[in-house]
C-alpha cells in the first residue's frame, strides 16, 4: 500500500514535470504570478500590522490623527491588494491556459495513435474506453496543472510568512511554525485517505457509463425482448455502488475539511494567548500581534492548494497511465515506400495475387488457411462461402486492414506490405456490408476529402443507384447525415458507401456483401450498371446472390478457410457439391416445397 | 424503412420555467435530498456561526484583555480564548455532521434520479430514441447527474455556508459599529450584484465550451468507430485534420472562459483591499471621536476576510449552479418526454398465451411532421399463418413490422391482437408473446450463452444447445473455438454480421413467443444456412404465427401468405402462387428475384 502510494506520488510528480517541460513559458508565467501573489499576501498582513502600530494605536490612544498618516495607510493597503489581485489574475489565467494547451496537445497525440494503430489493436479496445482515453483521461492527467502554480506560489508565501512572523516575534513565529506543518500534514493524511476512494468512484463512473452506453445502443433488443426492468436493475446496481462510493468520499471530505479550517483558527487563538502576554509585558507591539493573527487567517485557505495538487495526483496518474498505454502502443502495420500506378484508371485494372494466405483470430483455429488465388487484371471474381467461412476476413486482407498471419497479398506482383502509407487505398476500395457513415454532408461522405467535382459525385451515386434518394434529401449533396447515418436506411447507407468507392475509380474494387440491404431489383440495376460502366477495375465480390455471382467471370468457393473450388459458375455447379448446395439452396427449397405441396394435394 | 432525415431531437429540456422551478421539480423527484433537511440546516447554522469566533476573540483580547480598564487582564484572555477554542471544536463537529448528511442525502437522491431517467429512456419509443444521439442519452444519466452531485457537494455547500457566514458576520459587525458595517456593505454590494453579470458572461462562455466538447468527441469518435472506413480509404490525414480543428476550437473556447473566470475571481481581492483601507481611515476617525474601540475596529479587518471568499468563489459557484441546473434540466427533460408508445401497465390487458391473430384496421402512419409513410392498411393475419412481407426499400415494410410489434403507434386506425387494441396490452404480456428480431443483430459484450439467455434468463445450457441445434446451427456452434463461452465482443463485433444475426434469431427463438416478427433477420446469412433456418423455423413455428419481412423472395415462396407493399400501401396479398399468376407488383418483384438468383 505504502509503496503503491509512493509510486503514485512519484509518477504524479513526473506528470507535473512533463507538463512544465511541455509548456515552460506559460506555466512559468503562471508560477511567477503566483509567487507575486504569495509575496503580496504576506506583505498585506505586514502592512496591516504596521498601520496598526503607527497609525491606528496612536490615534486611539491620543484621540487624534493626521490626514497624511491616514492617506499613507490607505494607499499602502490598496497597493498591496492590487498587486495581490494582479498576481491572482496572472496565476489563474495562465494556469488555465497551460492546462488547456496540454489537454489539446495530448488529445491530438492520442487521436493520432488511433489513426495510426492497426485495426487489430482497435478490436482489442472498446469504443467507450478509447473515447474516454482521449477525453476524460487526458483531462484527468492534467487536472492538477490548474492548481499547480497556486501551490508553488503558496510555498513562496509560506517562506515569507515564516520570515515575517519571526521578525515580528519569535514566540509567535513558533505558533506559525507548528500550525503550517500541521496543516500540511493533515492535508497529506487527508489526500491519502481520499485518493483510493476517489479512484474507486471514478472507476464506477466509467462502469456506469459503459452500462448505459451498451444498454442504449441495444435499446431495440431491450424493447423487443421486454428486458427494460432487467436492464434498469443492471444499471441501478452500478448506480448504487457509485452512490456508496461517492458517500464514502463525502465522509472523508466531511471530516477533514472542517479540521483543516479549524487548525489556523486554533493557531490564531494560541497567538492571542501568547501574544497578549508578550504585549502586556511590553516585549511586543500590539500591531505585531494583529499582524501575525491576520497572517494566519489569510494564509489558512491558500495552504490547501498544495493539497489540491496532491489530491488530484492519484486520479491524474490513473488517467495518465491510460493515456500512456495508448501513446506507447506499438504494432502499426509496417509500411514500405513503393507506390503503384495511381487510381483514376491510370494504371488500368490491377492484378491480384494471394500466396498461401492464412489468418487466425484465435490461435489454432485459422479462419483462412493456405489460400492461393490469382486474379487477372480486369476480371471479376466472386468469393462464395457459407456464413463464418472467412470471406469478410479475406476482403479486409485485400485492402490491408489486417496483414495475413502467413503468406502474402500481392498487387501487381508487389506485396502490400512493401507499399507506402496510403498507397493501397489509392488503388483499392473496399465496400463493407455495414458501412460507416460520417456525420457530414452527402458530398463529403462520398468524396471523403477527394477533390472531385459534383458531377463525378453524382455519377458515382447514379451508378450506385443512390442518386434518386439523395435528390429527395433536403439539400441534395449538401444534406447533412446524422450520427452514423442513423437517418438513412440500411440500403441507402450501402448505396452511399458504394458511391464512395466508385468515385475513386479504384483499380481493385472489393465488395463485401455490399448490397445485402438493397432490394433485389435495385441490386440488379446496380450490377448491370457496374458491368456496363466498363470500370477500370478488377473486382472481387463477396456475395450469395446468383445475379451477383453471374456478374463474375470466375467464382472462388471458400470452404473451411480454404479455396475448395474455382472456376466459372457452371463449372462449379457441376464440380463442387458444397457450392451446389449453397447456391441452389433456394431453388431446391422451392422445388421441394412444390413437391411437398403436390403431395398434399394428391393425397385423398 | 424510410428516412427520418431532418428530424431534430424529440427530447425535452424543460427550457421554459425558471431555475427555481427546475430545482423544485428536481427535488420532488429525488425526495431523499430533502429528507431531514431541517436538522442539516440547524447543523449548518452552528457550523457557520463558528466562523466569527476568531474575530470576536481578537476584539475581546484587545478591548477586554489588553486594554481592560484596570490594565491588561491576562486571566480573562486565557479564559475567553479557551471558550473560543471550545467553540471552534463544536464547529468542527457540527460541520462534519452537516457534510455527512448532505453527501448521503444527495447521493441517495441522485442515484434514484438517474435510475428513473435510465428506465425512462428505455420506455421512450424507438422513434424518440433514434432522434437523439446515443451518447447524449448516456450523458443524461451519467455526467449530467454528476454535475448536480458535484454542485450539491461543493458549490452548494459553499453557497450554504457563504450565505450563513455573511449573515452572521454582518450581525457581529452591526453590534460593533453600524457605521463601519454600512461602509463594508456599500463596498461589497455592487460586487455581489456584479456577480450575476459576471456569471452570465461566464456561463455563456462555458456553454460554448460544452458545445465544443461535443464536437470534439464527435470528431474523435470517427477515428475510433470508423476505424475500418478510415483505413480502407486512407483518410487518416483528413480525419486528423477534423480532430485537430475540433480540439483547437475547444481549447480556444476554454481559454476564453478562463480569462473571464480569472478576472472575476480577483475582483474580490481588490474590493477587500479598498474596504480594508476604508475601515482603517473611517475606523480611526470614529475611534478619535470615541465611537469605536480599537479591538472592534481590528475585528472588522478579520470579519471582512469572511466576505472575500464568498465573492471569490461566487462566480464559480454560480456557474456550477448553472451547470447543475442545466444538467438537471436535461435529466428532467428525459423524464418529461412523454413515453409516446406508453405501457398501459396495470391498467392494461394481459393476453393469455397461445397462437395469435392480428388485424390492422385502416392503419396509417406518419413520422412527426413528416409525410405519411403507411396508408390505410386493412389486413388480417389468422392464427398459425406464416406471412411474408415484401416490397422495395421505403415501401413501408419495416413500418408495418414496427406497428405490429408496437414499437410505434399508428397515427390513425388500430392494430388488434386477438381482438385487443395493442395499445391496451400491457408490455409485460406483449413482449412475452410478440418478439421482433431486427435486421442488425445487436449483441451485448458478454459470452454467446449470456446473449442467447437474454430473452430467457432462466434457460439452462442444455436448453441453449437444444435451441441452437433445433435451428440447425449446431455445426456452426461447433466451429467456434470456445462454443457457448465465446465472447462476442462489443456489440457482438467479434462475430461476423451473419453470425450476429444467427445469435439474435436463436435468442428470440429461445424467448418462445407466440408471434415472431423477423425484420430481414437473416439478410447477412448465406443461402444454405438461410434455407436451413427457414425450415427449422417453420417446423418449430407450426402452431405459431409468424411475420417475416422478406429480403429474399424464397421466404415469400414458402409463406402461407404474402403481403406486398408499394410506396406505403398494401397493394397485394395472397399466397405466392396466386400472386405470381396475377401478374402484378409481386410478379414483377419475383421475376427480378428469380432472374437474379437462379
Amino acid at each position: 500500500m505504502r509503496d503503491e502510494r509512493q509510486a503514485t506520488l512519484r509518477e504524479g510528480i513526473r506528470i507535473l514535470v512533463r507538463a512544465m517541460r511541455d509548456e515552460p513559458v506559460i506555466l512559468g508565467i503562471a508560477v511567477a504570478g503566483s509567487a507575486v501573489y504569495g509575496f503580496a499576501t504576506v506583505a498585506a498582513a505586514e502592512v496591516i500590522g504596521r498601520v496598526t502600530d503607527r497609525v491606528v494605536v496612536p490615534a486611539f490612544r491620543d484621540g487624534e490623527t493626521t490626514t497624511g498618516a491616514l492617506a499613507l495607510a490607505a494607499l499602502a493597503i490598496i497597493v498591496t491588494a492590487l498587486v495581490k489581485a494582479g498576481g491572482i489574475v496572472v496565476r489563474r489565467y495562465f494556469a488555465g491556459l497551460g492546462q488547456y494547451r496540454l489537454n489539446a496537445r495530448y488529445r491530438r497525440q492520442v487521436s493520432r495513435q488511433y489513426l495510426r494503430l492497426p485495426l487489430s489493436w482497435h478490436h482489442q479496445h472498446s469504443t467507450g474506453k478509447l473515447l474516454s482515453n482521449a477525453n476524460a483521461d487526458v483531462e484527468a492527467s492534467f487536472w492538477p496543472i490548474a492548481p499547480l502554480p497556486f501551490a508553488l506560489g503558496v510555498v513562496v508565501m509560506l517562506v515569507f510568512a515564516l520570515i515575517s512572523m519571526f521578525l515580528a516575534d519569535p514566540w509567535l513565529a513558533l505558533v506559525g511554525a507548528l500550525v503550517f506543518p500541521a496543516i500540511l500534514l493533515l492535508n497529506f493524511v487527508y489526500q491519502r485517505r481520499l485518493s483510493p476512494l476517489a479512484t474507486r468512484a471514478q472507476a464506477l463512473r466509467a462502469e456506469l457509463s459503459g452500462v448505459a452506453h451498451e444498454s442504449f445502443d441495444g435499446a431495440m433488443v431491450v424493447k423487443a425482448l421486454g428486458r427494460e426492468a432487467a436492464e434498469t436493475a443492471r444499471f441501478a446496481k452500478v448506480a448504487g455502488q457509485l452512490r456508496d462510493a461517492n458517500a464514502a468520499v463525502g465522509r472523508v471530505r466531511g471530516a477533514f475539511d472542517p479540521m483543516l479550517e479549524a487548525l489556523p483558527n486554533l493557531g490564531v487563538l494560541a497567538v492571542l494567548i501568547i501574544g497578549s502576554a508578550r504585549v502586556a509585558d511590553g516585549s511586543l507591539a500590539a500591531g505585531s500581534l494583529v499582524q501575525v493573527a491576520y497572517l494566519l487567517t489569510v494564509t489558512a485557505f491558500p495552504i490547501r492548494a498544495i493539497g489540491f495538487v496532491l489530491g488530484e495526483l492519484p486520479r491524474a496518474t490513473v488517467g495518465w497511465r491510460r493515456v500512456q498505454a495508448v501513446l506507447d502502443a506499438t504494432g502499426a502495420l509496417p509500411h514500405g515506400s513503393e507506390r503503384l500506378a495511381g487510381g483514376d484508371g491510370d494504371g488500368g485494372p490491377a492484378r491480384l495475387g494471394l500466396d498461401d494466405v492464412g489468418y487466425s483470430y484465435v490461435e489454432g483455429t485459422p479462419v483462412l488457411d493456405g489460400v492461393h488465388l490469382d486474379v487477372e487484371p480486369g476480371r471479376t471474381v466472386a468469393v462464395v462461402g457459407s456464413t463464418g467461412s472467412g470471406k469478410s476476413t479475406l476482403a479486409s486482407l485485400l485492402v490491408r486492414l489486417v496483414d495475413p498471419g502467413t503468406g502474402a497479398i500481392l498487387l501487381d506482383g508487389t506485396d502490400l506490405r512493401r507499399l507506402a502509407p496510403g498507397a493501397v487505398a489509392d488503388v483499392v476500395s473496399l465496400v463493407f456490408q455495414q458501412p460507416f457513415i460520417f456525420e457530414d454532408t452527402v458530398r463529403d461522405n462520398v468524396a471523403l476529402g477527394l477533390p472531385v467535382p459534383d458531377d463525378d459525385v453524382w455519377a458515382a451515386l447514379r451508378l450506385a443507384q443512390g442518386d434518386r434518394f439523395v435528390h429527395e434529401l433536403d439539400g441534395g449533396l449538401d444534406a447533412r447525415i446524422g450520427e452514423r447515418g442513423a437517418t438513412l436506411s440500411g440500403g441507402q447507407r450501402q448505396r452511399l458507401a458504394l458511391a464512395r468507392a466508385l468515385v475513386r475509380r479504384p483499380r481493385l474494387l472489393v465488395l463485401d456483401d455490399a448490397t445485402s440491404a438493397v432490394d433485389p431489383e435495385v441490386e440488379r440495376r446496380i450490377l448491370a450498371g457496374l458491368r456496363d460502366a466498363a470500370l477500370p477495375s478488377t473486382v472481387v465480390v463477396v456475395a450469395y446472390r446468383r445475379a451477383t455471382i453471374a456478374l463474375a467471370d470466375e467464382v472462388v468457393y471458400v470452404e473451411d478457410g480454404r479455396v475448395s473450388a474455382r472456376g466459372t459458375h457452371t463449372e462449379l455447379l457441376d464440380r463442387s457439391p458444397g457450392y451446389r448446395d449453397l447456391i441452389t439452396a433456394y431453388e431446391r427449397d422451392a422445388v421441394e416445397r412444390a413437391m411437398a405441396g403436390a403431395d398434399k394435394e394428391n393425397r385423398p | 424503412m424510410s428516412a427520418v432525415a431532418g428530424q431534430g431531437s424529440r427530447l425535452g429540456e424543460v427550457r421554459s420555467g425558471s431555475a427555481w422551478a427546475t430545482f423544485r421539480r428536481g427535488l420532488a423527484l429525488s425526495p431523499e435530498i430533502t429528507q431531514g433537511l431541517t436538522v442539516t440546516l440547524l447543523l449548518a447554522l452552528v457550523a457557520t456561526a463558528g466562523r466569527v469566533v476568531v474575530p470576536i476573540a481578537v476584539q475581546q483580547t484587545i478591548d477586554d484583555g489588553l486594554n481592560a480598564p484596570g490594565g491588561a487582564d491576562l486571566g480573562y484572555v486565557r479564559w475567553m480564548v479557551g471558550l473560543a477554542g471550545v467553540g471552534v471544536l463544536v464547529t468542527v463537529v457540527a460541520a462534519y455532521l452537516m457534510n455527512r448528511r448532505i453527501f448521503k442525502a444527495s447521493e441517495a437522491g441522485l442515484a434514484t434520479l438517474r435510475t428513473k431517467a435510465f428506465r425512462h429512456v428505455h420506455d421512450l419509443s424507438v422513434l424518440t430514441q433514434d432522434t437523439e444521439r446515443r451518447g447524449s442519452l448516456v450523458s443524461r444519466v451519467t455526467s449530467d447527474v454528476d454535475t448536480i452531485s458535484q454542485f450539491v457537494q461543493w458549490g452548494g455547500l459553499i453557497l450554504l455556508v457563504s450565505v450563513g457566514q455573511l449573515i452572521i458576520a454582518t450581525i457581529v459587525m452591526a453590534v460593533y459599529s453600524w457605521q463601519l458595517t454600512l461602509l463594508v456593505w456599500v463596498c461589497f454590494l455592487p460586487l455581489f450584484l456584479a456577480l450575476r453579470t459576471f456569471q452570465r458572461m461566464l456561463s455563456s462562455a462555458y456553454m460554448v465550451v460544452r458545445e465544443r466538447v461535443g464536437g470534439m468527441l464527435g470528431a474523435i469518435s470517427e477515428s475510433v468507430v470508423g476505424a475500418q472506413a478510415v483505413r480502407a480509404y486512407a483518410i487518416e490525414g483528413r480525419t486528423q485534420q477534423r480532430i485537430d480543428d475540433a480540439v483547437e476550437s475547444h481549447r480556444a473556447a476554454a481559454s476564453r472562459a478562463q480569462r473571464l473566470a480569472a478576472t472575476a475571481f480577483s475582483t474580490g481581492e481588490v474590493v477587500a483591499g479598498l474596504v480594508n483601507a476604508a475601515i482603517v481611515v473611517v475606523g480611526v476617525l470614529l475611534g478619535v471621536a470615541g465611537d469605536i474601540t480599537l479591538g472592534r475596529m481590528v475585528a472588522f479587518l478579520f470579519l471582512v476576510t469572511l466576505f472575500v471568499a464568498p465573492v471569490q468563489v461566487g462566480t464559480e459557484v454560480l456557474s456550477e449552479a448553472q451547470n447543475a441546473i442545466a444538467g438537471w434540466r436535461r435529466v428532467l427533460g428525459i423524464l418529461d418526454t412523454p413515453a409516446d408508445v406508453a405501457d398501459p401497465a396495470e391498467h392494461g390487458v394481459k393476453l393469455p398465451r397461445g397462437p395469435i391473430d392480428v388485424r390492422f384496421e385502416c392503419v396509417s402512419y406518419a413520422y412527426p411532421d413528416g409525410p405519411t409513410v403507411l396508408h390505410e392498411v386493412d389486413v388480417a393475419i389468422a392464427r398459425h399463418t406464416r406471412v411474408a412481407v415484401v416490397g422495395e426499400t421505403g415501401s413501408g415494410k419495416t413500418t408495418f413490422a414496427k406497428l405490429l410489434t408496437r414499437l410505434m403507434d399508428p397515427v390513425r386506425g388500430r392494430v388488434l391482437v386477438d381482438g385487443t387494441d395493442l395499445r391496451e396490452v400491457r408490455f409485460a404480456s406483449l413482449r412475452e408473446r410478440v418478439v421482433m428480431v431486427p435486421q442488425e443483430g445487436f449483441l451485448f459484450d458478454d459470452t454467446l450463452a449470456a446473449n442467447l439467455r437474454y430473452g430467457k434468463p432462466e434457460a439452462t445450457d442444455e436448453e441453449l444447445l437444444l435451441a441452437v441445434t433445433e435451428l440447425g446451427l449446431g455445426d456452426w456452434l461447433d466451429s467456434l473455438a470456445y462454443g457457448l463461452e465465446t465472447p462476442v465482443g462489443q456489440r457482438g463485433e467479434s462475430l461476423s454480421a451473419g453470425e450476429r444475426q444467427l445469435v439474435a434469431l436463436a435468442r428470440a427463438y429461445l424467448a418462445d413467443p407466440d408471434l415472431l416478427v423477423l425484420d430481414e433477420a437473416t439478410s447477412a446469412v448465406d443461402p444454405a444456412t438461410e434455407v436451413r433456418l427457414a425450415r427449422a423455423l417453420e417446423g418449430i413455428s407450426r402452431g405459431r404465427t409468424s411475420v417475416t419481412i422478406a429480403h429474399r423472395l424464397s421466404t415469400a415462396e414458402a409463406a402461407d401468405e404474402v403481403f406486398v407493399f408499394d410506396r406505403g400501401r398494401l397493394v397485394e396479398s395472397g399466397p405466392h402462387a396466386e400472386l405470381v399468376e396475377k401478374g402484378g407488383v409481386y410478379a414483377a418483384l419475383h421475376a427480378a428475384w428469380v432472374s437474379q438468383s437462379r
